[in-house]
C-alpha cells in the first residue's frame, strides 16, 4: 500500500486500471495533442464528454478529478485576467485607460482556461489509474527503440523506477524525523523565512545520512545478487495489449477525429449550434 | 496527577481509498508512577496512541488530558505544546536516526535548548543526562555522533529526551535492532530512569518477555482497541485470549501451564521467568517434605533463552 500512496494513485480495479500502462500513456499523449486543435466550445463539449466516460468507466470520483485542477487554479486564473485585460479583437465592451475589455477577449480568457483545466484534469486520469511502477515499465517499454542509437534505456528505467521506489519512503522517513524533532522541542513551522531553513536542518541531516545509507544498501544488495542492467533480463509482468486496448483505441480515436472535424470540417460547430437555435426562436 | 485519554478516535488518509482507521474509541488513564507496559500487534495503532500523548498528532475526535494540560480536537483552542512536550519525553523507534549536530553534547542540548532554558542549566542538564545513560561525559562530549556504536548512538538519543526531565517518559520499541547484550543493557536502564528522573515510563515492545521483566500494568492494543488494561500478575490468566489474536504468551505462564497440564500446581501469579524460577524452587523444597509430586519434569523441554533473565540482580540494581 505504501509503495503507491504517493501521487495520486486511485485503486478502484477498473477496467481503466487494468489497461496496457504502453496504451494509456500513449493515450495521453494523444489527448494532450488533441486539444490543442480544439477550437469550439461544442469541441470542449466533446473533450468533457470523453473525460466524463473515462471517469465513469474507472470508478474514480468526479470530484477527485476535478480538485485535481486545484493546484493549477492560481495559474489559471492569472491568464484569464491577463487575457480579459489585454487581449484585444471584437466587440469592445467597457474601456478605460489602457484596459480595453472586449467580447474577443473574453471568449479567449475562457476557452483557454478550459484548456489548461482539461489537460491538467486529462492527465491526472493517467496518473488516477496508473502506478508509478506501470508508467515506469511502459516508458521503458515504449523508450525501447532507442536501444538502437545505444541510449541505455534499461539503465534509465531502472533509475526512474529505484527513485519513485524510494520517494514514499523518504517521505515516511520525513515525517518521522519531523515528529521526532518536534518531541524535542523544535518548532519547524513557525518563524520567518530564515528561522525555518535553519529550523530545517535538524530534519535534513538526519534525512540525507538515511537516503545515503538507504542507497549503500540498495547498491550492496545489487552487487549481492550479481545484478546487471546490461544483460539480456526478463521481466516478472510482461506488458501484453489485449482486446480491452484496441476497445479503448477505438474511443479515443473517435474522441480525436471528432475534435479535427470540428476543426478542419466544419472551422468550429458553435456557429451553426447558434444558427440552429436562433432559427427555433424565429 | 494523571494522564487521561478519553475515546480517542484517529483516522489516517481520510477519505481516500488508503483510509485507515488507527484507533477506535481508546480510554485510558494513566497515573503518575505506573510503570505501564503496552503490547500489540504490528499495525494495533500502538505508536499512533503515544503520538498523541505528545501532541505530535492532531486531535480528530475524543480528549486528551496530560497532567493539567488539555487536548481538544477544537482549532480555535491552541493548546500548551511547548509545556507537553516538555512534560512528555517520547523516545521514537530508531532514535538514534534523529542525532544530527557535529557533537553529542550539541546533539543532547537541542531539547533543553528549544525549551528556552538558559546556558548554564542547559549545560548542567546535558551533563547529568549523558551520565544517566550510563556514558562517560567527559570522553563522549565531543565527539561526533556518527562516529559511536550502534548502543552508544541510542544512548545518546535517549540522553537528549532525558535532558529535557520530562515527568512522562515514553519509548517505542527501545530495544528493536539491538543484539541481546544491547537489549539487555537498555533494558536495565529504563529502569535506571524511571527511578533517576522520570516517575511514569511507557514503553512499547513486541516481545511480551521483556515486558514482564518491568512493567506493572499493562495495556494490550488489538485492532485500534484496547483488548485488556491489567495489573501485570493478572495477565497470565487471559493466555488464551492473548493467543488468539497473535501475541505471544509470556514464556514463563507457558511454562507454568504445560507444568499444570502435567499435573504439577504452582502457586503464586507467575508472568515472569523471576517469578517462575521461585515457584519452582518453593514447589521442589515442599515437595521434598512431603513427596507428594512425582519425578516426571523434563527441564530440557524448556527453553530459557532470555540471557540474564534469572539472573538480573548480579548486573543492575
Ligand atoms: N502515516 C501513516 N499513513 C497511513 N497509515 C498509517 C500511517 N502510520 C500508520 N498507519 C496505519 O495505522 C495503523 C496503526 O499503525 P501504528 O503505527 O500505530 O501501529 P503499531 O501498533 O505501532 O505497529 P508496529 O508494532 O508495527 O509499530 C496501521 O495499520 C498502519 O498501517
Ligand atoms: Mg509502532
Amino acid at each position: 500500500m505504501r509503495d503507491v500512496s504517493f501521487g495520486q494513485y486511485y485503486p478502484t480495479g477498473s477496467v481503466v486500471h487494468r489497461l496496457d500502462p504502453r496504451a494509456k500513456v500513449v493515450f495521453s499523449i494523444l489527448f494532450m495533442v488533441t486539444i490543442f486543435f480544439v477550437s469550439s466550445y461544442a469541441g470542449y463539449a466533446v473533450v468533457a464528454l470523453f473525460l466524463l466516460t473515462v471517469c465513469f468507466a474507472s470508478k474514480i470520483p468526479v470530484k477527485n478529478v476535478i480538485k485535481s485542477v486545484k493546484a493549477i487554479l492560481f495559474i489559471m486564473l492569472f491568464t484569464a485576467i491577463i487575457n480579459i485585460f489585454f487581449y484585444d479583437s471584437g466587440r469592445v465592451l467597457f474601456e478605460w485607460w489602457k484596459i480595453k475589455i472586449t467580447l474577443g477577449g473574453i471568449d479567449f480568457a475562457i476557452k483557454m482556461a478550459l484548456r489548461i483545466s482539461l489537460l491538467v484534469m486529462g492527465t491526472s486520469m493517467l496518473s488516477f489509474t496508473t502506478t508509478p511502477m506501470e508508467l515506469t515499465d511502459a516508458i521503458e517499454s515504449l523508450l525501447k527503440p532507442l536501444k538502437y542509437i545505444k541510449v541505455p534505456v534499461h539503465d534509465i528505467a531502472l533509475i526512474m523506477s529505484i527513485a519513485l521506489r524510494f520517494i514514499p519512503g523518504l517521505m515516511d522517513e520525513t515525517d518521522k524525523i519531523m515528529m521526532a524533532q518536534k518531541a524535542r522541542g523544535a518548532e519547524i513551522d513557525t518563524g520567518g523565512l530564515v528561522k525555518k531553513v535553519k529550523a530545517m536542518l535538524p530534519v535534513l541531516i538526519p534525512l540525507f545520512v538515511s537516503a545515503i545509507r538507504r542507497a549503500d544498501e540498495l547498491a550492496d544488495a545489487l552487487d549481492a545478487r550479481c545484478y546487471n542492467a546490461t544483460d539480456r533480463r526478463t521481466k516478472m509482468k510482461v506488458l501484453r495489449l489485449t482486446w480491452k486496448d484496441l476497445v479503448a483505441f477505438l474511443f479515443v480515436a473517435v474522441f480525436v477525429a471528432l475534435i479535427f472535424l470540428d476543426k478542419y470540417l466544419l472551422v468550429g460547430a458553435d456557429k451553426y449550434i447558434v444558427e440552429f437555435f436562433t432559427g427555433l426562436a424565429a | 496527577m494523571q494522564i487521561v485519554v478519553k475515546d480517542l478516535n484517529y483516522t489516517y488518509s481520510a477519505r481516500t481509498p488508503f483510509e485507515r482507521h488507527a484507533l477506535k474509541g481508546v480510554n485510558l488513564t494513566i497515573e503518575e508512577g505506573d510503570f505501564l507496559g503496552i503490547i500489540g500487534h504490528t499495525g494495533s495503532g500502538k505508536s499512533t496512541f503515544i503520538m498523541h500523548l505528545n501532541g505530535l498528532y492532531k486531535l480528530q475526535s475524543g480528549e486528551i488530558d496530560v497532567f493539567d494540560i488539555k487536548l481538544v480536537p477544537d482549532k480555535k483552542k491552541k493548546s500548551d505544546l511547548r509545556r507537553l512536550r516538555g512534560t512528555v519525553g517520547m523516545v521514537f523507534q530508531y532514535p538514534e536516526y534523529q542525532l544530527f549536530e557535529d557533537t553529542v553534547a550539541k546533539d543532547v542540548a537541542f531539547g533543553p535548548k528549544n525549551m528556552g532554558l538558559d546556558k548554564d542549566e542547559v549545560d548542567r542538564r546535558v551533563k547529568r543526562a549523558i551520565e544517566l545513560v550510563g556514558l562517560d561525559y567527559d570522553e563522549i562530549k565531543d565527539r561526533a555522533p556518527f562516529e559511536l556504536s550502534g548502543g552508544q548512538k541510542r544512548r545518546v538519543a535517549i540522553a537528549g529526551i532525558i535532558a529535557m526531565q520530562p515527568k512522562v517518559l515514553i519509548l517505542d520499541e527501545p530495544t528493536a535492532g539491538l543484539d541481546p547484550y544491547g537489549k539487555e543493557q537498555i533494558l536495565s536502564l529504563i529502569t535506571h530512569l524511571k527511578k533517576e528522573c522520570s516517575p511514569t515510563v511507557i514503553v512499547i515492545s513486541h516481545d511480551v518477555d521483556e515486558i514482564t521483566r518491568f512493567a506493572n500494568r499493562i495495556v494490550v492494543f488489538n485492532d485500534g482497541k484496547i483488548m485488556f488494561d491489567l495489573p501485570m500478575n493478572e495477565l497470565f490468566r487471559h493466555a488464551d485470549e492473548l493467543h488468539s489474536v497473535g501475541l505471544e504468551i509470556p514464556r514463563a505462564v507457558r511454562i507454568a501451564k504445560m507444568l499444570k497440564d502435567r499435573g504439577i500446581e504452582l502457586e503464586g501469579d507467575i508472568v515472569s521467568l523471576d517469578d517462575l524460577l521461585r515457584a519452582i524452587v518453593a514447589a521442589y523444597n515442599k515437595k521434598h517434605i512431603d513427596k507428594t509430586v512425582e519425578e516426571n519434569i523434563n527441564f530440557n523441554a524448556f527453553d530459557f533463552g532470555v540471557p540474564g533473565a534469572c539472573g538480573r540482580e548480579e548486573g543492575e540494581r
